[in-house]
C-alpha cells in the first residue's frame, strides 16, 4: 500500500468503486446474454432444417419423422438409467449418512465424488470394451428365457452393444449425482425427529422410514430429476457403447439411437442442411433437459418455502 | 414383559434375551459362503456369481434367523440394513471395474516409448499393421492431444474465472437479491443443466454465424467449455463469498475503506481457498468433456499451437476417435492401446486436480481459531 494523502485518494477510490461494480454488473449480464445467445443461435441455425422440404432431410420424410425415433431412444436410455440408479443411489446415500461408521462416512462421500469426476469418455470406453463383452451372455439368457416380453425379444446382440448396456453405463454415471444430492438432504433431517423416533423404541429402519424419508422425499425427487437431466444429455457413453440403428422395442438387440449420440457421431463430418438438422436436434434436446431441470428446481424451491428446515 | 420376572435359566442376561448373539452375522456369512460355493460348484464356478449367491444367502439367512428369534420388526431392520449395505457394495463394483480396466489396459500404452512426447503426425495404418504382424513397437502418442487439452482448458479458464467470479461478486455484494440478481441465479441454475453437447453446438452455431460456416478451432471449443464452466464457478464462488462474515466487511467500512477495496483486500482473500478449490474442480469437470470439443475443434493428428486457427486434438476426443475409428481398421489393437493409455493419463489428470482442490481448500483455509 502506498502512503498517499487521504484527501487525494478519494477521487481514485470513487472511480474504483464505479469500475468495479460496473465490471461485476457486466459479468452478471454477460451470463444472461450467453444463455439468451445459446437459445437464439440454436434457433437461427436450426430454422433451415425446420423449413426445408421434407425430402431433403435425412430419411426423406421431414424433420419430425427424423427426430421422433431418437427422442424416444433418448427417453428409453434415460429411463433405464434411472430405474437402475435411483434405488441404488438412495441406498448408498442412506449407507453414507445413517449406516456407515462416522469416521468412514466422509471418506466414502469422497469416493462417490471421485466416481462423479471420472470423464464420460472413460465410462464409454469401459462400457464398450468391458461391460458389453461381459454382459452379452446375460442377454442371450434373457432372449431365451424371457423372449416373450417385447423388451427382451431375441436374437440378442452378439457384441452386447445395445441400448440396455448404454442405459447401464448411464446409470453408473448418474448414480453419484443422485447419491451426493440425496446424501446432503438425508443429513439435513432434523436430529430431534430422528432421536424422538429412536427414543420411542423404533429400530433404525423404522426411524428412517418415519423421519428421514418423509423429510427427504421432495429432495430425492429433485435429485432424480437432475440425474435425469444428466442422463438425457449424456453423449459419449451412448456414442461409444451403442451400435445404433432404427427404433426397436427390444432392449437387447442393436438399434435405437439418442439425440446426443446422433449429434456427436454425425456433426464432425456434416455440412449444409445436415448441420442445421443436427442443431435442430440439439435444440430439441435443450428444450427437453431445460424442462426437466426447471421442474427439479421448482420442486426444490417449493420444498424450501414450506419446510421448517431452512 | 413377564420374562423379566421369571428366573433366568440360561447364562444370558434377561436384557439380551430375544436378540441374536453378536457372532450371528459372522456365522451366517461363513455358512452363506460355504453353501454359495457348493451351489456354484454344481452349475459352474465363477467368483462374481459366488459373491452374488452368497450375498443373497447371507441376507436371507440373517433375516430368517432374526425373524425367528427377534420378531418381524427387527427382521425388517436387518433386511433394510442388508439392502443398504448391498447397494453400496454394488455401487463400488463399477468404480473398481472402471479403474481396474483403465489401469490394466492403459499401462502398456503409457510405458510405450515416446507415448507422451510424440504426436500422431504421419502415423498411419501401415505402422500399426507392422506392429501387429511383425511385432514392431507401437509408435505414435498423445503429445498433440495433451497440448490441445491444456491450451483449450487454459483459454476456457481464462474466460470463465473472471466472468464467474465477478458475477458471484455481483450476486453477493451488489445484487441485494434484486430482480436482476434473482434472474442471474435462476439462469445460472439453468446453465448448470445444459447438456455438454448442446453447449458445443451453441459455440459452433455462434462461430458459424459470426466467423463463417465450418469454423472449428481451439477457441470455439474453449467458448463451449466456458459455457459449462461458468455456472460451476459462479455457484462455488457465490457460496464461498456468502460465508465470509459480515463483521469483516463492516470493520473495513468502519475504517473508511471503499467497497471495492474491501472486496479485493478483505472479502476475496478470506474466501480465496474455497474459490480456488471450486475453480480447480470446475477445471477437472471440463477437462474430460468430449462432446463439446468434438463438435467445435474437430480432431487433429498433429501438433497445433494456434488456438485461433485449425482443428485441434484433445485427450478425450483422441480416446474417442482412436476407439471408434482406429488408425488401422484391420488391426485396431495399437489404436485401442493408445486410447487406453490416453484414458489413464486423463484419469490421472482429473484425480490430481480433484486432490489438488481438496488440498488447496485445506491448506489455505482461513484460520478460524483465536
Amino acid at each position: 500500500m502506498t502512503a498517499t494523502p487521504l484527501t487525494s485518494s478519494q477521487g481514485a477510490g470513487r472511480a474504483g468503486d464505479k469500475i468495479f461494480s460496473g465490471a461485476a454488473l457486466t459479468a452478471g449480464c454477460l451470463i444472461l446474454a450467453v444463455l439468451f445467445g445459446v437459445a437464439l443461435f440454436l434457433v437461427v441455425q436450426a430454422i433451415p432444417a425446420l423449413t426445408a422440404p421434407a425430402a431433403e432431410i435425412q430419411g426423406g420424410e421431414g424433420f419430425f419423422a427424423y427426430i421422433w425415433p431418437i427422442v424416444i431412444g433418448t427417453l428409453i436410455a434415460a429411463t433405464i438409467a434411472l430405474v437402475i440408479a435411483t434405488p441404488i443411489a438412495i441406498g448408498v446415500a442412506l449407507f453414507i449418512s445413517h449406516f456407515a461408521p462416522r469416521g468412514l462416512a466422509s471418506g466414502l462421500g469422497y469416493v462417490v465424488d471421485l466416481l462423479a469426476a471420472i470423464p464420460s469418455v472413460i465410462y464409454g470406453a469401459w462400457g464398450a470394451a468391458f461391460l458389453a463383452k461381459e454382459i452379452s451372455p446375460a442377454y442371450n439368457w434373457l432372449a431365451e428365457n424371457m423372449g416373450w416380453l417385447p423388451i427382451f425379444q431375441g436374437p440378442a446382440s452378439a457384441t452386447g452393444k445395445t441400448i440396455l448396456t448404454a442405459g447401464i453405463v448411464l446409470s453408473v454415471m448418474v448414480l453419484p449425482i443422485i447419491t451426493s444430492l440425496s446424501r446432503e438432504i438425508f443429513l439435513q433431517t432434523p436430529k430431534l425427529h430422528e432421536e424422538a423416533a429412536l427414543a420411542l423404541g423404533a429400530t433404525r429402519w423404522e426411524m428412517i422410514k418415519m423421519s428421514v424419508l418423509p423429510f427427504a422425499r421432495p429432495g430425492i425427487i429433485s435429485a432424480v430429476m437432475l440425474g435425469l437431466g444428466r442422463a438425457l444429455g449424456e453423449t459419449m457413453a451412448v456414442a461409444l457403447v451403442l451400435s445404433s440403428g432404427a427404433l426397436t422395442a427390444s432392449l437387447i438387440t442393436s438399434g435405437n439411437q439418442t439425440i446426443a449420440a446422433e449429434i456427436a457421431l454425425n456433426f464432425p463430418e456434416a455440412s449444409g442442411l445436415k448441420v442445421s438438422t443436427l442443431i435442430a436436434a440439439g435444440l430439441v434436446l435443450f428444450v427437453i433437459t431445460l424442462g426437466v431441470n426447471m421442474i427439479a428446481r421448482w420442486i426444490i424451491t417449493r420444498h424450501k418455502e414450506f419446510s421448517g428446515a431452512n | 414383559m413377564s420374562s423379566t420376572l421369571t428366573p433366568v435359566r440360561s447364562k444370558r442376561s434377561a436384557l439380551t434375551k430375544g436378540q441374536l448373539p453378536k457372532y450371528a452375522p459372522y456365522v451366517v456369512l461363513g455358512l452363506a459362503l460355504i453353501v454359495g460355493a457348493a451351489i456354484l460348484a454344481l452349475i459352474g464356478f465363477n467368483a462374481f456369481g459366488w459373491g452374488i449367491v452368497s450375498a443373497i444367502l447371507f441376507a436371507a439367512g440373517l433375516v430368517g434367523w432374526s425373524a425367528a428369534v427377534e420378531g418381524s420388526r427387527k427382521a425388517k431392520d436387518k433386511l433394510a440394513t442388508c439392502l443398504v449395505v448391498g447397494s453400496f457394495l454394488i455401487a463400488l463394483l463399477p468404480l473398481i471395474s472402471v479403474i481396474w480396466t483403465v489401469l490394466v489396459n492403459g499401462v502398456p500404452g503409457l510405458i510405450a516409448p515416446g507415448f507422451l512426447t510424440s504426436s500422431m503426425n504421419g502415423v498411419t495404418g501401415v505402422y500399426d499393421n507392422k506392429a501387429v504382424e511383425e511385432g514392431a513397437p507401437v509408435i505414435g502418442g498423445i503429445y498433440h492431444a495433451l497440448l490441445g487439452t491444456i491450451q483449450i482448458t487454459l483459454v476456457a479458464t481464462l474466460i470463465s474465472v473472471p466472468v464467474g467470479l465477478l458475477s458471484a461478486i455481483y450476486l453477493v455484494e451488489y445484487g441485494h437479491d434484486g430482480r436482476l440478481a434473482r434472474a442471474i441465479t435462476f439462469f445460472v441454475d439453468v446453465m448448470t443443466g445444459i447438456p455438454s453437447i448442446v453447449a458445443g453446438l451453441f459455440a459452433a452455431a455462434f462461430f458459424f454465424a459470426v466467423v463463417g460456416p465450418g469454423t472449428k478451432t481451439g477457441a470455439v471449443a474453449a467458448v463451449a467449455l466456458s459455457v459449462l464452466m461458468i455456472p460451476v464457478v459462479v455457484r462455488s464462488s457465490e457460496e464461498m463469498l456468502k460465508i465470509v462474515p459480515n463483521e469483516l466487511r463492516e470493520a473495513a467500512y468502519a475504517l473508511g475503506v471503499r467497497k471495492w477495496r474491501t472486496i479485493l483486500k478483505v472479502v476475496i482473500p478470506t474466501a480465496i481457498s474455497g474459490i480456488a478449490s471450486g475453480v480447480t474442480l470446475a477445471i477437472a469437470r471440463v477437462i474430460g468433456e468430449t462432446a463439446p470439443i468434438l463438435v467445435t475443434a474437430g480432431f487433429a493428428t498433429s501438433i497445433n499451437n494456434n488456438v485461433f486457427g485449425g482443428w485441434m486434438a484433445s485427450l478425450p476426443t483422441f480416446i474417442y476417435t482412436q476407439i471408434l475409428n482406429p488408425t488401422s481398421p484391420a488391426n485396431p489393437d495399437p489404436s485401442s492401446q493408445r486410447a487406453w493409455g490416453a484414458a489413464l493419463v486423463l484419469i490421472i489428470l482429473v484425480m490430481v486436480l480433484n486432490l489438488g482442490a481438496r488440498l488447496v481448500a485445506r491448506t489455505f483455509a482461513p484460520k478460524t481459531g483465536r
